[in-house]
């Protein structure tokens, strides 16, 4: 690394899935993201709650015929992205609890490599919070 | 102050890539630096040198080619968005074997590493989109 | 920080997002189809002026004009600026746009 500034970058996602590409090609900055060694968040407010719901279903041969990407979520703490926030109240005016969300994991190097979950749902002041403590905020 | 500018839909169908270039015109006016201008999702078709606007409206590639040329502004086409969407440059045609490329001069298409790299380098970075 | 709004208030829920998030010291900046949330007699005004009390809310002027709108029929008490204070407003905040 040729300067070793380390800057706290927080993706907001507030768009469901396959209606339209920015969840997925968010999730790609994360994955390139996550090389660069920088203090990641990932926040989902609004219908980007939706993104995080287990039991997704298609691919490109079957369902709607789009590659269903939400696997790729599951691999994210293998990429030390482990600081994922979600808004209560999206799931709550959505319906949705926490038993509604794919499991998100990472091993906790700093504890024996304990598995832990990735996932903390967060209120608004927590949230608003961490937003205020950010260097970068990218919004897709 | 070092500004990064991301833009997310292409052009004439959203306002973004309009007000990100109003933004970027007022911030290197007032003597500000631009660190880079990344243009992702749709954000691609803005470099696209097939563009044929009606005479009485705007350019927008021209426009954002334009102000690259007078300020050295660097505008940067995020290749992974641009190949799914049929924008290509001279070298990944060639690669891909296709008739044709389709990138408007000023902009060069690379990879998402320069995306986070400009909020690395930049003081702020400041997003366009719908 | 500052936050940007860019959606009318009638077709998305930004604005109440943003607002919901939007804390003491922060501004919030209404562009592009976001202005339609700065205007006055709208179901949005009450918010809009018990946010004021809280923290500064910005308009882009030429957003207001393009669509048929003044100075006048926008809330007092959100400020007008230009796409030079935009930028200066950028300068001098982390920026969140609320997409």
């Amino acid at each position: 690394m040729e300067d070793e500034v380390i800057k706290k970058f927080l993706y907001v996602n507030r768009k469901a899935p396959y209606g339209t590409i920015y969840a997925l090609e968010s999730l790609e900055v994360v994955l390139i993201g996550a090389a660069f060694d920088q203090d990641v968040s990932l926040a989902f407010i609004d219908d980007g709650v939706y993104q995080l719901k287990k039991d997704q279903k298609t691919s490109v041969d079957s369902g709607i015929g789009m590659k269903d990407f939400s696997k790729t979520y599951l691999a994210l703490g293998d990429y030390d992205v482990n600081k994922i926030y979600v808004d209560k109240a999206s799931l709550d005016e959505r319906g949705l609890t926490a038993d509604d969300l794919m499991e998100l994991v990472y091993e906790d190097e700093d504890d024996d490599y304990k598995e832990k979950s990735s996932i903390s749902i967060v209120n608004q002041d927590e949230l608003a919070l961490l937003m205020e403590q950010q260097d970068v905020v990218l919004s897709f | 102050m070092k500004f990064g500018i991301l833009v997310n839909e292409g052009p004439y169908q959203h306002q973004a890539s309009d007000s990100a270039y109003q933004f970027t015109k007022a911030a290197l006016e007032k003597g500000h630096e631009i660190f880079r201008v990344f243009f992702y999702h749709d954000g691609v078709y803005n470099a696209s040198r097939l563009l044929v606007p009606p005479q009485d409206d705007r350019h927008i590639a021209n426009r954002w080619s334009a102000l690259s040329k007078e300020y050295k502004l660097d505008l940067v086409v995020c290749i992974a968005a641009a190949q799914r969407r049929g924008m290509l440059d001279e070298n990944e045609a060639k690669r891909q074997g296709k008739d044709a490329h389709n990138i408007a001069e000023g902009f060069h298409i690379s990879g998402l590493g320069q995306l986070i790299e400009a909020g690395i380098q930049s003081e702020r970075l400041v997003v366009f989109g719908d | 920080m500052l936050h940007t709004v860019n959606k009318s208030p009638f077709q998305t829920n930004s604005l109440e997002t943003c607002l919901r998030f939007a804390r003491a010291s922060h501004s919030v900046l209404l562009f592009e189809d976001g202005i339609y949330g700065a205007l006055k007699g709208t179901r949005l005004e009450s918010l809009i002026t018990d946010s004021l009390k809280s923290y500064s809310i910005y308009v882009l002027v030429p957003d207001v004009e393009a669509r048929g709108m003044r100075i006048g029929d926008v809330i007092d008490g959100v400020k007008p600026v230009d796409y030079a204070g935009f930028v200066d407003l950028a300068a001098e905040n982390t920026v969140q746009a609320w997409l």
